[in-house]
């Protein structure tokens, strides 16, 4: 049993923050306390639920050079992610209840934090054939997903979207109208023309979304957003959900915290999917996560090695580690004014969880112990080398930042931190 | 203040006086090309190499011989056609030819930023020969030259660019050198074939010709890539001749003595009439061609001095 004091305790359940202490005991929640009280004195540092992160990359089978669960679930813990939801887009895919019985082990083994896998919703995420969505979650699958893969043929996702709500099965799509966005590399724009880019209109996000709209409404299926990131997709989303329809959405740090103009001489490190936007748009979608509208941050964790980021930025492989970076990136929307800690917290711990139909999420007695404990304004300047994934490609490489995870728990057992 | 670059990357980082001494040392080659011995010593001693790893007669040609009427040692590596396809990375191939002590590095690329990155990883100086659709500085400070030595200033002229600007360094780079010398630009051509935003940039964007070309001291035509023809970007050939092709009668709406530029290599009869292009009265295509070695002799000249002048430092 383990009492901490001196705490503000970020309640994302009530939207509120309080002075007080927390007892943990067989990896559970046991007590709240009001004001300070006895236990180890926290000095006023925050405590809030462990974040619960949709769609990290673990590059387990396949590109273990790159992550394993042993390296990401080191960072994870770092970063006060208590829990990660891994995505199937692996090499080979995760398509099969064969490789997530052996994903699930590797993760038992070496991570220290909790994996959740998704899987593959159509086999080698190509697009044609449904996995077996029965077996798949009598594994462990808790969503189905084809990353950033887009199910291009409507029939073929239909049929799936209409199998998953037979089963109960969450589908998390990435929505990209995919002839449009093919081989682009930046948004539309006069970023994109001066640099000589490739690019995407932002519309193409939109047109993704309002077929998969479509589709739900024929369906009826529980459906997840990897990612809204424009402006434009937004009132479709807010009509859909208005309409009743069972959808949420979620947003990567990166677009939260980042714009089209920090790619700046072709770094390559920027280059995420869908490609950074405009300013405005990221000003819509931090107003968006403020309001509700958008339930979910994640970090969209993407390791790349350095060779496949080393490379004209066309050529050059997406994606960004997020899993370190994360909660201080996500403390500038906080010391921007533009969400307060509650806020921040159902988007980080809160919805994820309810979302996935998780007893974690919250602080409440007889919810999971999984906790991180921060400085929400610590100052330091990030060094890539000093992160705890194999991969080191993060945007916010010599970034000043505040937000420090000073202790992280998992059911009850510190996996980070100085021993309190 | 002097020309103060390590590299010739682009336009966008070159102050308007660093453009003008390029121009103005380039105006001496000119004279020294025209001479009877074309020889002047400013790069002896010096390692030239010329990277292309896109296709390029005219450029490379231009390049080579810039390079030995300064007296450099030049040597022609057709990138393209070797290490890349046995899956050498562009870095490694540039660690290579950097390990062989070259002093000026020419390459030209099919990825726009590919030559920023290669500039980082060597120690000499690296000209842009083209990179992707990002820029072509050398091409827009030919222009440049040709357009001063022809209207006698660069600066407050009336300059429209027509037909491909999306896929164009060319465009690009003209764009923004002579929004740096303060001229009125116009952009014509087709919105399938116009860069979104591009009016943020500073210039007029038109879709028609006649009121573009209106009054222009300076049409500049652009090359349109085969295989952009077909249905892609635009309905066919002959439409587009129709619509956007410079002859006599589309000239017409410019000023009387407007000159007519391309960058080379024309089709004729697509974007450019072939009487008009060959009237001396009016093209300047073939004083672009000339204009380009000196103003290639000028950049490297200019470069290898502060080039000796940081070995020296070091």
């Amino acid at each position: 049993m383990t009492t901490l004091t001196n705490l503000r305790l970020i309640d994302p359940e009530s939207g509120e923050e309080r002075l007080g202490g927390l007892t943990m005991a067989d990896g559970m929640i046991s007590a709240l306390h009001e004001g300070i009280g006895k236990g180890v004195d926290c000095n006023g540092l925050c405590l809030a639920p462990g974040i619960i992160d949709i769609g990290v990359k673990v590059c387990e089978p396949g590109e273990r050079h790159k992550e394993s669960f042993g390296s990401a679930g080191q960072a994870a813990a770092a970063g006060g992610v208590t829990t990660i939801v891994t995505r199937p887009d692996t090499d080979p895919a995760i398509d099969s209840p064969e490789t997530l019985e052996f994903v699930a082990r590797r993760a038992r083994e070496a991570a220290k934090v909790n994996v959740l896998p998704m899987a593959a919703l159509t086999k080698g995420r190509a697009g044609q054939e449904m996995t077996e969505i029965g077996f798949l979650m009598d594994a462990g699958a808790v969503a189905f997903s084809d990353g950033d893969h887009v199910v291009a043929n409507a029939k073929v996702l239909s049929r799936a979207l209409t199998y998953a709500k037979a089963r109960g099965a969450l589908v998390i799509g990435h929505v990209q109208e995919p002839v449009l966005s093919d081989g682009a590399a930046a948004t539309s724009g006069k970023f994109a023309s001066l640099r000589g880019l490739p690019s995407v209109s932002p519309m193409a996000e939109r047109m993704g979304l309002d077929r998969d709209v479509a589709l739900l409404e024929m369906t009826g299926a529980r459906y997840h957003v990897d990612q809204i990131t424009t402006a434009r997709a937004l009132p479709a989303l807010e009509r859909a959900k208005a309409n009743g329809l069972d959808i949420t959405a979620g947003v990567s740090i990166h677009h939260l915290t980042l714009n089209e103009l920090d790619v700046s001489n072709y770094r390559t490190f920027f280059k995420v999917k869908p490609p950074l936007r405009s300013e405005d748009d990221r000003l819509a979608v931090v107003e968006a996560v403020a309001s509700g509208l958008i339930d979910v941050i994640c970090s969209m964790h993407t390791p790349q090695d350095e060779e496949s980021k080393r490379l004209p930025y066309e050529a050059a492989a997406s994606g960004a580690v997020g899993l370190q970076t994360l909660l201080p990136a996500a403390m500038r929307l906080v010391h921007s004014g533009h969400l307060d800690l509650p806020g921040l917290w159902r988007a980080l711990s809160l919805n994820p969880a309810r979302r996935l139909g998780l007893s974690s999420g919250r602080l409440a007695v007889g919810a999971p112990a999984d906790l991180v404990l921060f400085d929400p304004d610590a100052p330091f300047v990030l060094d890539r080398f000093s992160l705890l994934s194999k991969s080191r490609n993060t945007p916010f490489d010599e970034a000043r930042m505040q937000g420090r995870v000073r202790a992280t728990w998992v059911a009850g057992q510190q996996v980070h931190g100085a021993p309190l | 203040m002097g020309f103060r670059q390590d590299h010739l990357l682009g336009i966008e980082p070159l102050a308007p006086d660093e453009i003008r001494e390029i121009l103005d040392l380039a105006d001496d080659y000119v004279a020294l090309s025209r001479s009877a011995d074309k020889h002047a010593d400013a790069l002896r001693g010096l390692t030239q190499i010329n990277m292309f790893f896109e296709n390029s007669t005219r450029t490379q040609a231009s390049f080579e011989l810039a390079g030995k009427r300064l007296g450099a040692d030049v040597m022609n590596m057709a990138v393209a056609a070797s290490s890349v396809k046995k899956g050498e990375t562009l870095i490694d191939t540039a660690m290579t030819l950097n390990a062989m002590q070259p002093d000026l590095l020419v390459v030209r690329h099919p990825h726009s930023g590919a030559v920023d990155l290669l500039a980082q990883k060597v120690n000499c100086a690296v000209l842009n020969a083209g990179d992707g659709r990002h820029e072509h500085p050398t091409q827009a400070l030919l222009d440049a030259l040709t357009i001063r030595r022809k209207k006698g200033r660069l600066h407050r002229l009336s300059v429209a660019i027509c037909g491909d600007i999306a896929h164009s360094r060319v465009a690009r780079s003209n764009l923004i050198l002579l929004g740096k010398m303060e001229n009125r630009v116009k952009l014509i051509g087709p919105p399938t074939l116009m860069p979104s935003g591009i009016a943020e940039l500073g210039c007029e964007v038109y879709e028609n010709m006649a009121e573009g070309l209106k009054d222009v001291d300076v049409v500049m035509m652009l090359r349109l890539q085969k295989e952009r023809m077909d249905g892609g970007f635009i309905p066919s050939e002959r439409e587009y001749y129709h619509l956007y092709g410079l002859d006599a009668e589309k000239l017409a709406h410019a000023a009387p003595d407007a000159i007519v530029m391309h960058p080379g290599p024309m089709n004729r009869g697509v974007e450019i009439d072939g009487t008009l292009a060959d009237d001396i009265n009016r093209s300047v295509i073939q004083e672009q061609v000339e204009m380009g070695v000196a103003v290639r002799m000028a950049a490297m000249d200019l470069l290898a001095r502060n080039l000796r002048a940081r070995r020296q430092a070091a």
